[in-house]
């Protein structure tokens, strides 16, 4: 196992997960003003609606299969009937029409943003950035899923799997299980941890708000507040 | 009981002479600032038109408002909260910055800057969401002033259902009235239901509606709850602004800006007295029909002691209570019965009301038609369709509005008499149920229109008042960290390319300069 890889695979993650939270946390404290989805909608309706719902389906069907193909012990989804082939064909056609509809989305929402003038002229240069960052980290993704249909026993699954959950609960070595992984593994990876870096820095902390919302669906009608 | 208290306004629309000074001064005070250029938070519409943003009244269009469901509990016409949440991602009655308008300025470099040439040089216009050339522009927040355009246009609009509209597009029939359109600072307000973030709540003092800025996150869910379209989207900062009812003022003691600067004196601001325990049970009759006169019932006497008392035990403070008893907008919504609730039929509860307009009856007079109820002139002759008055203040009820304008014409009758005969008609006034003491009173609102009569505002006890005066133009919110615009150069976070091609920075330096 090289230093490279220990740095992108072993340390890279904690580095990655610290500014994920610290800088949300910080920006939330400092800059809640900054705070939003940024919405571009009333500026130009055309391609919004359609673009946003598929990728915004999509790609919230992505990260919840991630988080649950990735995190769930072996042994667990095992003792409820799901073989590891299985359970990785379940993931990739499961996963690939997710991917699908969200790769639709960011084309047609990158196209909107890149030729529509009024959207161009208002796009901050890291809206941009960060859309063709996700539209890089799901190409990869797409495209690991044909290695993944050579490797039709799960092997590969199980080594993220494993390298994953060492992660998450502070086990040494997690780096070294996926050191044999294919190539592409690594980069669609690095290029997914690294959103997690951006995350702060860009739009994205609406996702916070966004999980937030769903609170909305307890609370009364109306809102009265005493003047503060 | 639950009494709380409100700073409510009237409009009288018999006076307004569209002017657009309260836009105006509205304009320069709270909303000139990038990303809210196409933003009136008072604008003044002529009436019949479809208004600003296009077709707002039409709620088939937009959805705004509550309905009533089938076991008579109310949600906002755009749906259920999941329905709310579902929609997040692209907001399907969302209206696009072109239904109000592209925001511009004009090229007047141009005009000193072309060279010699056969014909004049013109300041085209020029976008400011992206600083190009406009072929046109299309609309704006008083497109139809003074009827522009073609009536088969204006004639969408909803205030004509049940109308014969036909009739009206004749020069000679034709008809005329000024809509000064503000937030109406509902008792039950569909933007605060809509908002999935709950940023925006009713102030519990005042009953001012307000965006917490920090805390809305742009999901734009208010913009299109709003059946009056009143919350708008602003697209430099990604936040939900709203009319403010200028609160800094109003904690002052002080009227609104739009309210200070009517040079018709057409606005009156008071404090109203409701039980908001009977909100929904106000908001939830089911006869459209009925719902302005539900809404007058949850009003609470001033004078009355239980009510008084009821006040106090809630916290009301002393100098509300006494300005609720002198408050004109309880002497026109519910002594007189002249005033009346925007579109009570989005079951919102306004509190913005309006005083019909009279409208010319010279034509039928003229011709010898001109009918007569008793001996005041037939409200039926006058230009403006009652139908459409109804539609526009009182759901489509005609009654309520025959009956204001039957004693906007008796008052009239009666100080004629007086000052003209010498004779006060008292005939007129007992056709329609007045005393020639409130119609001396009523004279006193509607034609002198005295300062004092028409703003009986109590200050909130902030004992530091600033001169609101000097905040002109500037945040006029706590953005983010004290007057940061949340957009500071360089940032870690990145901000938007300023496109706005004029620099305001160096207008600002040459005034304290010079």
């Amino acid at each position: 196992m090289s230093n490279l890889h220990n740095l992108l695979f072993g340390i890279y993650p904690y580095i990655a997960l610290s500014i994920f939270f610290l800088g949300s946390l910080i920006r939330f404290d400092r800059e809640q003003y900054t705070w939003k989805s940024d919405s571009s909608q009333m500026l130009r309706l055309k391609q919004l609606r359609l673009g946003s719902n598929l990728f915004h389906i999509g790609i919230l069907f992505l990260f919840f299969g991630h988080a649950a193909g990735l995190l769930t012990p072996h042994w667990l989804y095992e003792s409820l009937g799901l073989s590891t082939p299985n359970k990785q064909m379940l993931a990739i056609i499961s996963g690939g029409l997710a991917g699908l509809a969200c790769l639709a989305g960011v084309v047609i929402l990158l196209h909107r943003r890149l030729t529509d003038p009024r959207i161009r002229a208002t796009s901050k240069p890291m809206d941009i950035f960060i859309m063709v960052w996700i539209l890089v980290t799901l190409l990869l993704g797409l495209i690991s899923i044909l290695y993944s249909l050579q490797h039709a026993e799960g092997g590969v699954m199980l080594a993220l799997g494993a390298w994953a959950q060492h992660i998450v609960t502070f086990r040494a070595g997690a780096a070294e299980f996926i050191v044999s992984v294919p190539t592409i593994y690594k980069i669609h990876l690095f290029f997914g941890m690294t959103l997690f870096v951006l995350f702060p820095f860009s739009r994205l902390v609406h996702v916070w708000s966004g999980f937030a919302s769903v609170s909305y669906v307890t609370r009364a009608w109306q809102l009265v507040r005493p003047r503060s | 009981m639950k009494v709380r208290a409100q700073i409510a306004m009237v409009l009288n629309l018999d006076k307004c002479i569209g002017c657009h000074t309260c836009s105006i001064t509205c304009k320069n005070v709270w909303t000139s600032r990038e990303g809210m250029e196409y933003v009136w938070f008072n604008n003044v519409e002529s009436k019949p038109g479809i208004g600003y943003p296009k077709q707002w009244e039409n709620q088939d269009i937009w959805n705004g408002g509550w309905k009533l469901k089938g076991d008579g509990k109310l949600e906002p016409r755009q749906g259920s909260k999941l329905k709310i949440l579902a929609n997040i991602f692209g907001n399907p009655n969302l209206p696009e910055i072109d239904d109000y308008y592209e925001p511009f300025t004009f090229d007047y470099q141009h005009l000193q800057k072309a060279p010699l040439s056969e014909t004049p040089p013109t300041a085209r216009p020029i976008s400011a969401i992206t600083g190009e050339k406009m072929e046109k522009i299309n609309w704006g927040p008083n497109w139809e002033d003074d009827l522009g355009g073609e009536f088969a246009s204006r004639s969408r609009d909803k205030n004509f259902d049940n109308v014969q509209k036909e009739m009206h597009s004749t020069f000679e029939n034709t008809f005329l009235m000024y809509l000064p359109r503000l937030c109406e600072h509902c008792l039950n307000p569909t933007c605060v239901a809509s908002c999935p973030s709950g940023s925006i709540y009713k102030r519990e003092e005042d009953g001012i509606v307000l965006v917490d800025q920090d805390k809305c996150r742009g999901w734009r869910m208010c913009i299109s709850g709003c059946p009056y379209k009143k919350i708008y989207y602003n697209w430099k900062s990604g936040k939900a602004e709203k009319c403010t009812f200028c609160y800094p003022r109003i904690e002052a003691g002080q009227p609104t800006v739009c309210s200070e600067s009517c040079v018709g004196r057409i606005r009156y601001l008071g404090v109203i007295l409701y039980d908001a325990d009977r909100i929904e049970e106000a908001a939830s009759v089911t006869d459209p029909k009925e719902l302005y006169e539900a809404q007058l019932k949850i009003f609470l006497d001033p004078n009355d002691p239980a009510v008084i008392a009821a006040a106090r035990a809630e916290g009301v403070p002393e100098a509300w209570i006494e300005s609720a008893a002198k408050s004109p907008v309880y002497k026109m919504a519910i002594d007189w019965k002249i005033a009346f609730p925007l579109h009570p039929e989005y079951r919102t509860l306004p509190m913005v009301w309006y005083v019909p307009p009279l409208s010319p009856i010279q034509a039928a007079a003229e011709s010898g038609k001109m009918g007569m109820n008793g001996i005041i002139p037939d409200t039926q002759s006058l230009r403006i369709p009652i139908t459409y008055l109804a539609n526009l203040l009182t759901g489509g009820k005609e009654k309520p509005i025959v009956t204001a304008l039957d004693r906007l014409l008796a008052m009239r009758a009666y100080m004629r008499g007086k000052s003209v005969e010498g004779v006060p008609n008292i005939a007129a006034l007992d056709q329609v149920g007045l005393t020639s003491a409130q119609a001396d009173e009523m004279y006193r609102y509607l034609a002198i229109a005295n300062y004092e009569d028409r703003f009986v505002i109590p200050s909130t006890h902030r004992e530091e008042a600033i001169n609101t005066f000097e905040e002109k133009s500037s945040c006029g919110f706590t953005f983010g960290n004290g007057c940061s615009d949340g957009v500071s150069k360089p940032s870690l976070f990145g901000n938007r390319k300023n496109s706005v091609p004029v620099d305001l920075s160096q207008l600002h330096a040459k005034k304290k300069t010079g």
